[in-house]
């Protein structure tokens, strides 16, 4: 392990770390949008999204990842590697978001919403000034864990051909024989992106407890 | 011969691996349920070192790749003189990890329950550790049912794991039989469908705990 393999080991950080970013963002919106078109109860339309949310819950990272990407052309979308795995993680984390946003509307405090209704607020505004900081708060851990789970997930995109994180460490070890030293650095560097997250979290929820949530 | 007929005939092979993983998933999952909400007791209304060691317990397995974790306990141990069976160090992994998401969970949930309930029951007289199995945890399992279900869908799909440390699950099975068949399209497809089977009995155990709430008047659709 010499300073030009750390260079290395960072570019593959960073694809990454910006694929997972996207992904992250992408699905947390769609996941609530997913909540969203589930509570409201339109037929066809949500057995459709319960077909979707377990089918893309049930399947294993790296055979969606493949799917998408050895099927795209076939529905005449040409898709870049890139756009690919982004579609595949976000097809998956929001599937798991849409759970936690769910979650979050079904044990929405009862007498909150009562009473706001009675004050004479219209569902949407209900929506946006009371329920949905309190959702934001309370599903925090769990968003927070799917994100955790994304990012270790995220190696499954290395199937494809992108060079990300752990395919980085992987070619290291061929070139050096040495496997084991890349691999504990990736694992490090996973850690400490991780890390990060867990912290921003922990930073977020003294944010909320402040507002007396 | 036709692949689909390997796949009959290995069908011995697939049964048996079906019926470790379907073992292996629900021990662990009992076992990190009953973690999780043990964490999540030790952390009710403590302040000083014990809740940090708690928390900092939970945030360090939620950093960790569980394949590392899994590495570290399997190749790890033996060096400080702990040699497990696969089988064990495998299943310790597993509740470790998934006790700690689940008690993540659970604490997500804590922060949305009313205060007032608690200090009603401390004014009733109740324990603390009644209140917390009457009062507290009934509720935090109804809000966080959905979450829950993510996490063991998450469970189950890391027993897959476990093969690479040489335990005997349906992953490894379909391996085996698709690398001395060459069948592996068919092979894979026989264990999508496998543990999507185990998934839809999670999703419909969870929709069928929604009654247990709904009687109750916990849930507004």
């Amino acid at each position: 392990m010499n300073g030009q393999a750390w260079l290395l080991l960072l570019d593959g950080a960073w694809v990454t770390v910006w694929i997972s970013a996207v992904a992250i963002g992408l699905g947390v919106v769609l996941g609530l949008l997913v909540a969203l078109l589930r509570m409201a109860r339109i037929p066809f339309l949500e057995q459709l999204l319960i077909l979707y949310t377990s089918l893309a819950r049930a399947t294993p990272l790296v055979t969606l990842v493949l799917f998408v990407f050895l099927a795209a052309p076939g529905w005449g979308l040409n898709l870049s590697r890139e756009a690919a795995a982004i579609l595949a993680l976000t097809a998956n984390t929001a599937a798991f978001n849409a759970e936690i946003w769910r979650g979050a509307f079904l044990g929405f405090s009862r007498d909150q919403r009562e009473s706001a209704l009675a004050c004479g607020m219209t569902p949407w505004l209900l929506f946006r000034r009371i329920m949905l900081p309190q959702m934001l708060a309370g599903s925090l851990p769990g968003l927070v864990n799917e994100m955790t789970f994304l990012i270790k997930g995220s190696p499954a995109i290395a199937v494809i051909g992108l060079v990300d994180l752990s395919r980085v460490s992987n070619r290291i070890g061929a070139v050096t024989y040495e496997p084991l030293p890349p691999i504990l650095a990736a694992a490090l560097i996973y850690m400490a992106i991780l890390g990060v997250l867990v912290r921003l979290q922990a930073l977020a929820e003294r944010k909320a407890g402040r507002l007396a949530m | 011969m036709n692949p689909w007929e390997i796949i009959w005939r290995a069908r011995g092979a697939f049964l048996d691996g079906f019926l470790d993983t379907l073992a292996i998933f629900l021990l662990a999952a009992l076992l990190a349920f009953a973690l999780g909400c043990l964490l999540v007791y030790g952390l009710e209304g403590r302040t000083g070192p014990t809740r940090r060691a708690l928390r900092g317990f939970i945030d360090v397995m939620r950093m960790l790749p569980f394949l590392v974790l899994v590495y570290l306990l399997y190749y790890g141990l033996p060096q400080l003189g702990v040699r497990l069976p696969a089988w064990s160090a495998g299943m310790i992994a597993l509740v470790l990890y998934h006790g700690a998401y689940f008690a993540e969970i659970l604490r997500g949930g804590r922060t949305m329950l009313p205060a007032g309930q608690i200090e009603a029951a401390q004014a009733h007289g109740f324990a603390p550790g009644k209140a917390f199995r009457r009062l507290v945890l009934p509720q935090l399992l109804i809000r966080t049912r959905p979450l829950l279900g993510n996490q063991l869908i998450l469970a189950l799909k890391d027993t897959a794991f476990l093969g690479i440390i040489t335990v005997q699950e349906l992953t490894a099975a379909a391996n085996s039989v698709q690398s001395s068949h060459f069948v592996p399209m068919e092979a894979f497809l026989m264990v999508i469908l496998l543990y999507w089977l185990i998934s839809i009995g999670i999703e419909l155990l969870i929709k069928w705990s929604a009654r247990f709430g709904a009687k109750r008047g916990f849930e507004h659709v």
